[in-house]
């Protein structure tokens, strides 16, 4: 599984993009962002308001039940403020 | 129908000649150009860098634009994004929309630059004499955007009155 960050998350992580592989038990966005916050502090703190955090599974938008599995591009970034 | 990412300039007046070339059925062309404004906040602009997601941006911007052509009858529509350092006075985007009546247009053209503020995935980062920082999205472009939510076509007849 591909993960991808944008804008402060790319810079608060220092990480523009990693390859992951996640236990079993991470089935969706919601069970994603549950095992990424474990992964360290950094991770703990970037990702601690999720309200703040917006997620693209395969660059379509993603709400929390979205499964992913191995092979998905997963985006990672704040709300857009493009235009 | 065309939407491009770029870090160049484009240049306004070429982009509305060749949305309407060939195409004498259009009565009305409506733009918006979005310019780098020389304040953020109370503090001075020095730059505005724009970072995006390659891919999932042209995916979006399509997405919008066929949106409006749901649901007006546009004869063609154009979105140019840049992306990059950009100065103040600079142009960072395009949208530009030909109907054959003008209040399709001005509709259509509204919509897309209030779609693309709250989809498209692109981030602006200020630079000002205080540091950089990213800016945060706006409850208000949220509520533009959402008001189109709304909104039926009520011009897919094409029958919006005398242009």
């Amino acid at each position: 599984m591909k993960l991808l960050y944008f804008a402060w998350l790319r810079t608060k992580l220092g990480l523009a993009e990693e390859e992951i592989v996640p236990p079993e038990e991470v089935c969706d966005v919601a069970s994603l962002m549950v095992w990424m916050r474990g992964r360290g502090p950094a991770f703990a703190a970037a990702l601690g308001n999720l309200a703040l955090i917006r997620v693209a599974v395969n660059q379509t938008y993603a709400r929390p039940h979205h499964p992913v599995a191995a092979g998905d591009e997963i985006a990672l970034f704040p709300p857009v403020t493009g235009g | 129908m065309s939407v491009r990412v770029q870090s160049e300039d484009f240049d306004v007046g070429l982009e509305l000649e060749r949305l309407g070339r060939g195409r004498t059925g259009i009565g009305a062309v409506v733009s918006f150009v979005g310019l780098v404004r020389d304040m953020a906040g109370d503090q001075p602009l020095r730059a505005l860098t724009l970072e995006h997601y390659p891919g999932m941006t042209e995916r979006e911007l399509a997405a919008v634009e066929a949106e409006a052509r749901r649901r007006w009858p546009l004869e063609e529509a154009v979105i140019v994004h840049r992306t990059g350092r950009l100065l103040p006075g600079d142009r960072i985007v395009l949208v530009a929309v030909a109907s054959a009546h003008r209040a399709a247009a001005f509709a259509a053209c509204e919509f897309l630059i209030d779609w693309l503020k709250t989809r498209a995935p692109f981030w602006k980062l200020e630079e000002t004499p205080a540091g950089a920082h990213w800016v945060e999205a706006k409850d208000g472009d949220e509520d533009a955007a959402a008001r189109w939510a709304a909104v039926t076509p009520t011009f897919a007849d094409g029958t919006t009155g005398p242009d």
